[in-house]
Parts: structure tokens; sequence; C-alpha cells
């Protein structure tokens, strides 16, 4: 029974957390693996271009708040979302035509892009905190659990509770979905395909008669797609604040480029290596000892490996440590 | 003269636009900003060192500047003898083991050829050392931290003058240079460039949490300053004397004597705020001043040009004998050093060291913008950039509220969309500086004042 109990204390406080982050993290190292592949640059507006794409799913949230409209149990930002989407892609390709596109056609260096980007990250910032403000915001509406941690214990007659928020199961199925649908489009469809020839070898690709514009199209076009979800998955699964957004852009570089940046399912991967490791380091196991060891051999601390506090250092640490021994990241293989 | 027209004519317009701050808003206001242009400058002029001679991109400047703060706090606190009864065997133990334990791996690396073994075995070293030194520490630690900790709670420092700590700042930057440039600086640029920015992440979270040593986000307040104290001032007689001489004009028009009085009195107090602010001034200015010779004389030796060659044709230069890899973290280590002097001047300045302050967006990407715009490359751009970057960064607000209400002259106050843009003027500074950087890399892109190469 002890045994029972332990595993659901590790399900409920690790596994099914680190599952949900996980997913969070690795629909945005998809965008900026992406990016990086196609457009070839590091793109800082990451976490930025997220909130922009949340901000706009809030808004219409609010608006369908207003007018009524509701899915039940389910939250409303679900309907939202395409609208969010849709503005996020024609934010992403204005952008494009008034700042990328010049730099594309002079072929300019990497680190020039990484500026560029930075530049685009203070807009973006300053638009999003205009519209909306830099207030913490939460747009969950619906039914919060789906199994309560004391229901489960009268249930099971466990000790331990499970609790499984909605938001967790909306994230990490919307997850699955999306992005088999991506791997789908990007190895069977012939846009995928000739995006992955782009990615490649450029010169060979418009040598055979590949579009770049419609390439670096399709590309912001998926880039809205995975910001606007991975965005609204993260607000409702905790909640919306511009700050919050720009600073998980450094878990979601370190994840892109532990799965090896330029190749989308390393860097699905990484984002799950990314939030295991953090919050696997982070916990503090004394209950789990308790249920495994007998009595007597009881730990006295806490049996945290670090406290939680150093959270992002976890993953940070982590990067260093790949790009040091293997800067191609972990999931080498082909690129894109 | 005549090619230095646009640096003088550059620089002229920027004191015009202080000096029009000083007669407009207030004095104090004005000189604050000058101020924080001078420590601006001086990190420009490390980043410009790193990006602008040899094209090292370096994002993790936040994490220098913190260093240099926390040099501050080291250098001039007095040390808590209490604290230090209580953990500060247990610390110099922990330091101790750090030592052996870097000892051993540099003995491991230099006597055995590389080896999957060898990694191994160095991992198992680190993780185990760091285990070891967390549970020996762990006593110390908690006594610290229990000595009196709405106070203290902390080692405290050398309690020495604080203007050391502008050195040991420099040192303690450039300690960390070397190592993140001996880790990171084989990476390709834009890999160097976020790997640097998630280190200095890991510098400000050590700093955040480490109480023992920073008391972390409890800050440090009350500093040592190298500047007299405001109310000190404000009843010292030749003080009082200076205002009144200054003020003469004005005081002769009031006749009742009382009145007189009063009125000296608030000018004495504004008086002491401003004079503060000019000691600061001076020093700031002597700091820039050196570097900026330093920094000249660098540019033009042969040193200068071996850095501009390995920037512009790496290849190149290692075929004719320059040791790129060296040089690269020479000037890592003197651009970050100058970065850290730059954190200790602001620590210094504000009296205070809040490591809950440090964000990327303040401390790195800003001076970034500050160095493009201003002209990578030449030490004279670095520094306006600084100047007109965070004149822009803090007249932003004003600016833009002027703005809104021109362009909604015609539009009542209790509008809804003008009472919005109203409330959210402090943000238009994101966008001012965001647009700035684009149109300046768009139709500038070597900056206001672009680098010269003048070949004597």
């Amino acid at each position: 029974m002890d045994f029972v109990n332990a595993i659901i204390l590790l399900l409920n406080y690790i596994f099914i957390p680190a599952l949900t982050y996980g997913s969070q993290l690795a629909l945005g190292a998809i965008f900026v693996t992406l990016i990086y592949g196609i457009l070839r640059f590091a793109n800082f507006a990451t976490g930025d271009m997220m909130s922009f794409g949340t901000m706009a799913t809030i808004l219409f949230t609010w608006y369908f708040q207003s007018l009524g409209v509701s899915l039940g149990v389910l939250p409303t930002a679900l309907l939202a979302i395409p609208f969010g989407i849709i503005f996020m892609i024609l934010y992403m390709l204005l952008i494009d035509k008034f700042v990328f596109k010049y730099y594309r056609h002079q072929k300019s260096p990497p680190v020039q892009f990484a500026m560029v980007s930075i530049g685009v990250m203070f807009v973006t910032q300053a638009v999003v905190r205009i519209i909306i403000g830099p207030a913490d915001r939460r747009f969950f509406d619906g039914e919060k659990f789906i199994i309560k941690a004391r229901e489960f214990k009268e249930m099971t007659g466990l000790n331990e509770g499970l609790a499984l928020k909605s938001t967790q199961v909306i994230t990490i199925f919307v997850t699955i979905v999306l992005v088999s649908l991506l791997f789908w489009f990007l190895n069977r469809t012939k846009t995928g395909k000739s995006m992955k020839a782009y990615s490649d070898n450029e010169d060979l690709a418009l040598l055979s008669g590949i579009d770049p514009k419609k390439i670096v199209l399709v590309t912001w076009v998926i880039a809205g797609i995975l910001a606007t979800i991975g965005g609204a998955l993260y607000g409702l699964d905790k909640s919306f604040k511009p700050f919050t957004y720009f600073n998980n852009m450094l878990p979601i570089f370190a994840a892109a480029i532990v799965g090896g940046i330029g190749n989308p399912f390393g860097a699905f991967l990484g984002g799950y290596v990314i939030a295991f490791s953090e919050i696997l380091l982070t916990y503090a196991y004394k209950k789990f000892f308790m249920y495994v060891l007998p009595a007597s051999m009881e730990p006295e601390g806490l049996v945290q490996l670090l406290s939680t506090d150093y959270k992002f250092a976890v993953s940070f640490s982590i990067l260093v440590i790949v790009l040091l021994y293997r800067p191609s990241g972990i999931f080498k293989g082909k690129v894109l | 003269m005549r090619k230095n027209l646009n640096v003088i004519a550059a620089y002229s317009i920027m004191m015009v636009l202080i000096l029009l701050v000083g007669i407009f808003q207030s004095w104090n206001i004005a000189l604050s900003i000058f101020n924080l242009c001078l420590i601006s400058a001086v990190m420009t002029m490390g980043a410009n060192i790193q990006w602008g001679y040899a094209g090292l991109i370096n994002f993790g400047i936040m994490g220098y500047t913190a260093l240099g703060g926390l040099a501050a706090v080291l250098i001039s606190v007095d040390p808590v003898q209490e604290a230090w009864r209580a953990g500060g065997f247990d610390i110099l133990m922990a330091l101790w083991l750090i030592v052996v334990m870097v000892l051993v791996i540099r003995f491991i690396l230099k006597r055995f050829e590389k080896s999957k073994i060898r990694t191994y075995s160095i991992a198992a070293i680190i993780i185990s050392g760091i285990l070891l030194i967390r549970f020996s520490a762990e006593p110390g630690i908690e006594a610290i931290e229990a000595v009196d900790p709405a106070k203290t709670g902390f080692l405290g420092g050398f309690g020495l003058p604080i203007v050391f700590s502008w050195i040991v700042g420099a040192l303690f930057a450039g300690g960390l240079a070397f190592i993140v440039g001996k880790v990171a600086l084989g990476l390709r640029a834009d890999y160097l460039a976020i790997a640097t920015l998630l280190i200095s992440e890991i510098v400000i979270a050590i700093i955040k949490h480490e109480d023992w040593l920073t008391r972390g986000v409890k800050n440090v307040i009350g500093l040592k300053r190298p500047a007299p104290y405001e109310v000190d001032l404000q009843t010292t007689d030749w003080f009082i004397k200076l205002v009144e001489k200054f003020n003469s004009g004005k005081l002769s028009v009031i006749e009742n004597l009382a009145d007189r009085q009063a009125a000296l009195n608030q000018l004495v107090i504004e008086g002491s705020s401003v004079f503060v602010k000019l000691c600061y001034s001076g020093l700031f200015l002597v700091v820039v001043i050196i570097l900026l010779i330093l920094t000249q004389k660098a540019l033009y030796s042969p040193w200068g040009r071996m850095m501009r060659a390995i920037r512009d044709n790496e290849e190149a230069a290692n075929a004719m004998g320059k040791n790129v890899v060296k040089q690269h973290l020479l000037i890592f280590i003197l651009g970050s050093a100058i970065v850290g002097i730059a954190g200790a001047m602001l620590v210094t300045q504000d009296g205070l060291f809040t490591p809950g302050s440090y964000r990327p967006m303040r401390y790195t990407f800003l001076i970034w913008v500050m160095v493009i715009v201003g002209g990578s490359g030449n030490n004279f751009g670095a520094i306006l950039g600084g100047f007109v970057v965070w004149f822009l960064w803090i007249e932003a607000a004003p600016i833009s509220l002027f703005l809104i209400n021109f362009f909604t002259a015609g539009i009542p106050e209790t509008n809804a969309l003008k009472a919005h843009l109203i409330e959210s003027v402090p943000y238009f500074r994101f966008l001012l500086m965001g647009l700035g950087l684009l149109f300046i890399m768009r139709y500038r892109p070597k900056g206001i004042l672009p680098e010269k190469i003048e070949i004597k």
C-alpha cells in the first residue's frame, strides 16, 4: 500500500506537472527551432510573440464571455484561440514584411538578425503592455478539476490524493494532436518536404524550383499557430503576465538547443527534458522516502537536491553542459 | 578639428538636452540623468570593447553588473562579527573544498588523456563535491542567516571605503568572464549570445538566493558613500554660505527676514542634493575619462589593429600567427571587467544593493541598444549611445504623455481610449527603444557615430 502511495505522490507532484510544463515548453521550442532552421536566426522575441498571441486570445475570450458564449465545462479560451492565431499570424507577417524581409534579402549574418529580433522584442513588449497592461491575468473558466485530490482519496482509500486539473489534460491532449499534425505535415506533404529541403540547402532548394516566399509564409503561419497555442495553454494553466512570458523565453531556448536546434523532434523532446529535470532536481523527496523506506531509515532533512529557487538555473546549467559536450544537441539526426 | 565635427556636434546637442531638462524640470533630475548616463557610458564602453573591437557577442552584461554591485557590498559593509562566529568556519571549509575540487579536476585534466572514463570521473567528482559542500555548509549557512535576520543575516564585508569596490568589482567580473570565456567562447555567435544570457541568469539566481553572502532579496541598504550626506551638508556653515552666495540675487528681493530665512532653508535642502549628485558626477567623470583614454590608446595601438583584423577575418588573422582564442578570451575579460566597474559605480550611487532589480531588459538588452545606436567600434559613439538612450529611456514617459495629449487634444478627458493610453505611458519607452533600434539598424547600421579607421 505504501508503495502505491509513493507512486501516486510522484505522479501528482512530479510526473503530471512536468508533463504539462514540458508540453508548453515543447511548443515554444518547436517555434524557436523552426524559425532557426528555415529563417536562420535565433529569435529573441519568442517569449513576447507568445505573449502577443495569448493577449489576442484573452481579448477574444473576454469578448465571447461578454456575449455569453461558452463551451460549458471547457474553458472559453479554446474557442478564442483560433481568432488569436489569426491575429498572431497577421502580426508576424507584418513584422516580417517591415523588418526581417530586408535583412533576408541582404543575406545578413545571423548575429544581425538576432539584434533586429531584439528590436522586435522591445516593440512587441510595448504593444502588449500598452494594450492589455503588465498585470497578472487569469482567463480560465469552466470546470477546474477532472479529479479532485479529496475525491480520489475517498475513491481509492489511499493516503495520497491525485489531483488532475482540466488545464493539464487539455494541454497534454492539444500538444499531442498539434505535434502529430505538424510532423505529418513536415514529413508527408509536399510543402513540408520543400521546407525541409529549404532548411537543408537553400541554394539547392531554390534551383529545384521551390518558392522561397511561400516557404517563409508557411513558416510564419506554423510559428503563429505554435506560439499562440503554446502561450495560451501556459496562460490557462498558470496565468498570463507579460514579464513571465519574456522570462519563459530562456527555458524555451534551452529546450530548443538541448534538442538540437533546427530539429523539431529534438525540440519537442527537449521541452520534456528541461521540464522533468527542473522538477526532479528541485522536488523535496522526504515524503516519498517516508513511504518507501522502513520507519527506522526515515530521512531527516527534506531530501531536496536543490532549492526551488534554482529551478531556472537547473535548465540553464543543463544547456551549458550540452553546449560544451554536444553543441549540436542531444538528438542530433538530420536538420528538420 | 574638422573631421571631429560630428562628434562635437552630437555631444553638444546631448549636453544642451540635459541642460534643458535642468532648466525646465529640475537640476536634480538633470543631474541624476547625467550620472546614470555616465554609468551607462562605462557599461557601453565595456560592451563596445567586446562587440566593436572583437565582434564577440556578450548578452551576459547583467551578470557582470550584478557582480560589480556585489563587490560594492562585500567591500564597504562592516563585517558582521556574530555571523562570522556562528558560521564563518563552515563557509571557509566549503570554500576550501571548492578549491580542492578545482585542483583535483585540473590535475585529472593534465594527467590523463581525453577519454570517456576521464569525463565521467570528472562529472562524478563535481556531483559528489557539490553534495558534500551542500551538506557540510548547510548548518553554517543556517546559523548565519539566523543572526538578526531583520538587519543582517549575512557575513557582511570588509568595511573598507566603497570606492575600492570599483576595482574589486572589475576583478570579480573579470574572474567570471575568465570562466565563462574558457567555457563558451568556442561557440558560434548566436549560441554564444544565448549561452552568455543564460549564464548571467544563473549568476543572478545565485546572488538572489545565497542569503548568507548577499542578503538576497532582502536587499542591502545604507551602504557607505564616497560623497557627503545631505543631512550633514544642511547643517554645515560653509555650505549654507555657498548657497547664500549663489542665490544672493534671488534672496535679496525678499524683504521680510523670516521669509528670507525660510527661502534660504529651502534652497539649502535642494542645493544639498544637487551638491551630492555633483560629487558623484565628478567621480564618475574621472572614471569615464580614464577609461576613454585607455580604450582609445588601445584601439589605435598594434593590439587594436590586431583585434580588428581578428574581427574582420578570423582565419586570416590566425594564419598570420595571431592566437585568436587567447585574444578573444583576453578581450572578453577586459570588457566584462569594465562592466563590473559600472556595476559597482551603480550600487555606490544608489547606496543600496537590490538583487531583485537585475533584469535582462534593463541591464543587458538596453545596453546593447546603446552600443548599436551609438556606433559600435567607436568609443565616442558608444558613450554617446549610452547618453542618448538613457536620456530617452527616462524622458520617454513625459515625451509620450505630451504627444498623446497633443494628438488627442480634441477628445474629452473621459474618453476610455485616451485614459487607457495615458495610463500606459510608462510602456512607450519600450516602443521608443525598439523602433529606435530597428530604424538605426535599417538606415544607419553603423550607428550615429560610425567607426572610423584612422591609419596614422
